[in-house]
């Protein structure tokens, strides 16, 4: 659970972090990088949900086999 | 994570999708735009859908053939996220269209009453109702070996219908969308530049491997819940 909480700080910092050192390129081209971190953003929060879907249904797997 | 490297590959695929597909260059056509990246999208959910189906009624063939119930999950759930992928290409085929095909000088109603009456969306419409009603059909009958067997049987038939719907109809009659003469949805060879094939290509197969992913889950799911009631 930590490296989760770990993740969220991570993304919830990101843009801060990001505006001092991309600040010309997060701005440039009409801006367009902002709409492809929007996009990597909705992608990763997808792939962690099936990803952590997928661990917790492994265990079950594991423990019926024990059974 | 269970066999994990094509999941991977996947993600990857798409994180590549995502940023080349927003950045790479792209013919400057009229109308179009910059909406012609939508190709790595919309376009690529329709491939995600027949691939997805092809899949589901390879497990209905395996289950008729050997009548072991992980085919008919498997066909039962790849059809389902095939579903998915067809709705997804739908919305997002109408955002598109209402932005390029629609004239803004007319009112709404009036240009939206043509685009309707497109045959390419008539038909995709029809093949995806032909798999709602697979999906009905499954449900509505309670005997599991029963169930496995006709839904079997049904989306060998649903995959058939497929073929006139969405590959043959919009070749014979006039319609708005691209790929007239040649592919009902695209020419992949005329239509699009290679620097977009770079990027198409790959977004094919990392959204068909997402598809894939979403439905093994939901298959061991299943799995799973099974071997609870049994025992």
């Amino acid at each position: 659970m930590k490296w989760f909480f770990c993740l969220i700080a991570f993304f919830c910092f990101f843009p801060a972090s990001a505006a001092v050192t991309m600040a010309e390129q997060m701005r440039s081209d009409g801006r367009i990088y902002v709409v492809i971190a929007v996009m990597l953003t909705i992608l990763f929060g997808i792939v962690l949900y099936l990803y952590r879907m997928d661990r917790k249904l492994s265990r079950l797997e594991k423990l019926d086999q024990k059974n | 994570m269970y066999r994990s490297w094509w999941k991977i590959t996947g993600i990857l695929l798409l994180i590549y999708t995502f940023t080349a597909g927003l950045l790479g260059s792209v013919p400057k056509l009229p109308l179009l735009q910059e909406t012609i990246r939508n190709l790595y999208f919309h376009v690529c959910m329709w491939f995600g859908m027949m691939i997805l189906f092809t899949v589901s009624v390879v497990q209905a063939i395996l289950y008729l053939r050997k009548m072991d119930r992980k085919h008919d999950l498997a066909s039962r759930h790849y059809a389902g996220t095939g579903i998915l992928f067809g709705l997804l290409g739908y919305s997002t085929g109408s955002i598109w269209a209402a932005y390029t095909w629609a004239d803004p000088n007319v009112p709404f109603a009036e240009s939206f009453s043509t685009i309707a009456r497109d045959p390419k969306l008539i038909g995709a419409a029809i093949s995806l109702l032909v798999y709602f009603a697979y999906l009905v059909l499954r449900d509505s009958i309670a005997d599991i070996d029963r169930r496995a067997r006709i839904s079997a049987v049904y989306n060998i038939f649903a995959y058939v219908i497929l073929f006139p719907a969405i590959w043959i109809l919009p070749r014979v009659l006039e319609s708005l969308h691209p790929g007239q003469d040649g592919n009902p949805a695209l020419d992949v060879k005329n239509d699009i530049s290679p620097s977009m094939r770079m990027v198409f290509y790959p977004a094919v197969i990392g959204w068909t491997l997402l598809g894939v992913w979403i439905s093994t889950i939901r298959i061991r799911i299943e799995l799973l819940n099974e071997q609870k009631r049994t025992t």
